[in-house]
């Protein structure tokens, strides 16, 4: 069967809240703005109405109420709507949460999930546009989940709230809500850790995640139809941890690498895999290219906007220099 | 109170010989605080601590020699030597993760009250200074433990500086723009009380009381007590003034120093509670001198201890990134 992105989010929630006790909602907002992604969520927190917590405006207390009924035995999903937002909340998350468990020795777990709603959604301008995962890899102890397929929005999330051990951002994203993918159920999930090969190829590979996933496959697309180029497409599915063996195959088998993310363009995640085709891959390797948003702010105006957004098409014409090049 | 006194002075003259390094924060002129609030707890209670933990810990359980190797950084510490002194924690004695960011563990412990909530069971236990009053992480804290009405107790150590002091910008902390600190915590509705810090047996009082109010589902409370800084704390880095504490200053005694002299007078919880005992006819001189050399002994040996554990191996760096 299909699911939408949307519907693998409230699927996984109301399976995780059914199917254990500890789990809870420190906040409930979650599809953001999305009237239609909202109507999914609204049987389960109606069913679940005394495991929601009823949340003030207060990210940087939501967060660290959320460690705290984690290391005292909860599993809570606390919700820090907009990505943006998490800088509120910043504090808890990447100095409590993500080093208890090393500060202690090992004494202390803290699985704690972190929903955060992030990228740019058209519109948000400055302050409500950010994409955190480069800024959020570098907290050691903190798993950063970035789902850009249904199937994974599902399994990611009820992994963090039913098995994880560990303190998870769950990076969301509105533009992801309609996206569907096949969904068997009870079908055995890919490990948390390993990538997805989400079409295979010869000439490039397109290394993605979250949002650029739909965006890559779309580009392996018109690479193929109108260019007559074989694009293989790698979903990371996280950046924490990071399957850093799959993009190496990849782009060992293919010679070229083309990294699509939403992250500002240095220091982000495209960087670090960058980086890391450098240090072990360069023997096989013809190019790679960075597609990113440039070192701006994120503006409100659409053409503004438009400008700096990594397109299908920003991608497609990364992947023809990298091809050109070499 | 005496166990904790005589920890912290073995911590400041290992310190002061170079025994371990770091920034270190004492306990001494607040024990009573400590011990009185912990007597009042239970095994499931939950603990939340900060920079300024040791007392509290030993008023926990912990043991002082496990404490004095994490101080040092060793193999044998609480922590395998990762956490210091800043951080130190004891999950099996229900403390499990000290913060050591200002207002830090105010939403932890806030947290760690929503799940006694849930489970029916437990009270969670929140020690912080008053510089916690000027961070946002407070207010935020106060409105989640109010609107949910978990089972928290904040204690406040109120042990703020003359503000002749803090004018030259010594102490950048307890300047907040309130008449008193209660004020605010009680603006969004949680019941508050204000208690001297050298009083033990107020303290007690006190304390056995608010935990069985929040106990039995009253709510979060907020306690500040009220502590004159002991003089060896206001230096950058603690120092022992006229030496150790000494039994003879509860009688006759007197150290040299003025600000000391006072200190013990006015504001000691541990001197004026000896002199309330020995006003009582509840212990002998003798009584105190052989207790006291157990303390001496017992925190002796934690140094002792200390000192010969081993460091941990370089690849323990790498462990306990992710459970």
């Amino acid at each position: 069967m299909k699911i939408s992105f949307a519907e693998g989010v409230a699927k996984a929630i109301q399976e995780s809240l059914a199917a254990n006790p500890r789990v809870l909602l420190i906040g409930g907002g979650i599809m953001g703005l999305n009237t239609a992604a909202r109507a999914l969520l609204d049987p389960v927190l109606r069913d679940f109405a005394s495991r929601i917590m009823v949340t003030p405006i207060s990210e940087l207390g939501l967060a660290g109420a959320g460690v705290g009924a984690a290391l005292a035995g909860d599993r809570p999903l606390v919700d820090l709507s907009t990505g943006s937002f998490i800088f509120q909340a910043f504090a808890q998350v990447a100095n409590e949460a993500a080093n208890i468990h090393y500060m202690t020795g090992g004494q202390t777990s803290v699985p704690v999930t972190f929903y955060s709603l992030a990228g740019r959604r058209g519109g948000g301008a400055a302050q409500h546009s950010h994409a955190t995962q480069a800024l959020l890899g570098q907290v050691p102890g903190l798993q950063v989940l970035t789902p850009g397929g249904a199937e994974d929005a599902y399994g990611l999330l009820k992994w963090a709230l039913l098995e994880s051990r560990n303190p998870s951002v769950y990076l969301s994203h509105p533009l992801l809500f309609d996206e569907t993918a096949e969904w068997i159920p009870h079908d055995p999930f890919l490990p948390v850790g390993k990538a997805r090969i989400r079409r295979e190829g010869r000439d490039v590979s397109l290394i993605a995640s979250s949002i650029m996933v739909p965006r890559a496959l779309a580009a392996a697309e018109t690479l193929q139809r109108q260019h007559g180029i074989s694009a293989e497409v790698v979903d990371l599915r996280t950046i924490i941890p990071l399957d850093r063996d799959t993009v190496l195959q990849s782009a060992a088998k293919t010679g070229r690498a083309v990294i699509a993310d939403e992250c500002h363009h240095s220091y982000g995640v495209a960087a670090e895999i960058a980086a890391t085709l450098a240090e072990k891959g360069l023997a096989s390797l013809k190019a790679v290219r960075r597609v990113t948003m440039p070192d701006v702010p994120i503006p409100f105006s659409a053409p503004l906007e438009a400008e700096i957004t990594v397109t299908a098409e920003k991608i497609v014409a990364g992947a023809l220099d990298a091809v050109r090049a070499a | 109170m005496l166990r904790i006194r005589r920890f912290e002075e073995q911590c400041i003259q290992l310190a002061e010989s170079k025994q371990f390094s770091g920034h270190y924060h004492v306990y001494i002129g607040q024990e009573a605080t400590a011990v009185s609030v912990c007597n009042a707890l239970g095994p499931e209670d939950f603990v939340f601590s900060t920079w300024r933990n040791h007392g509290h810990l030993l008023a926990r359980g912990a043991a002082p020699d496990r404490m004095m190797a994490e101080i040092f950084g060793k193999a044998t510490g609480y922590a395998g030597g990762k956490s210091g002194t800043l951080h130190m924690a004891v999950g099996e004695l229900g403390v499990p993760a000290t913060s050591a960011l200002v207002g830090g563990n105010l939403p932890l412990a806030t947290g760690a009250a929503l799940a006694c909530k849930r489970r029916g069971s437990g009270v969670s236990v929140c020690f912080h200074g008053d510089a916690a009053l000027e961070e946002g992480a407070f207010y935020e804290a106060m409105i989640l433990a109010a609107v949910w009405k978990v089972p928290a107790l904040f204690v406040c150590e109120n042990n703020s500086i003359p503000p002749a002091q803090r004018k030259r910008g010594q102490f950048t902390s307890s300047t907040l723009p309130a008449a008193q600190l209660a004020d605010v915590p009680q603006s969004l509705q949680i019941r508050t009380e204000i208690v001297d810090g050298a009083d033990a047996d107020q303290l007690a009082e006190s304390f056995e009381r608010l935990v069985g109010e929040v106990r039995r589902g009253g709510g979060p409370r907020f306690v500040e007590v009220r502590c004159t800084r002991w003089p060896g704390s206001f230096p950058l880095w603690p120092e022992l003034p006229d030496g150790p504490w000494q039994i003879a200053w509860a009688f006759d005694g007197k150290p040299d120093r003025a600000d000391l002299a006072l200190w013990l007078e006015q504001s000691d919880p541990l001197t004026l509670y000896v002199r309330k005992l020995i006003a009582a006819g509840a212990v002998t001189r003798s009584q105190l001198e052989a207790m006291d050399a157990r303390a001496k002994e017992e925190m002796a040996g934690a140094a002792r201890y200390a000192i010969d554990s081993p460091f941990p191996a370089p690849d323990q760096a790498y462990r306990h990134v992710w459970a």
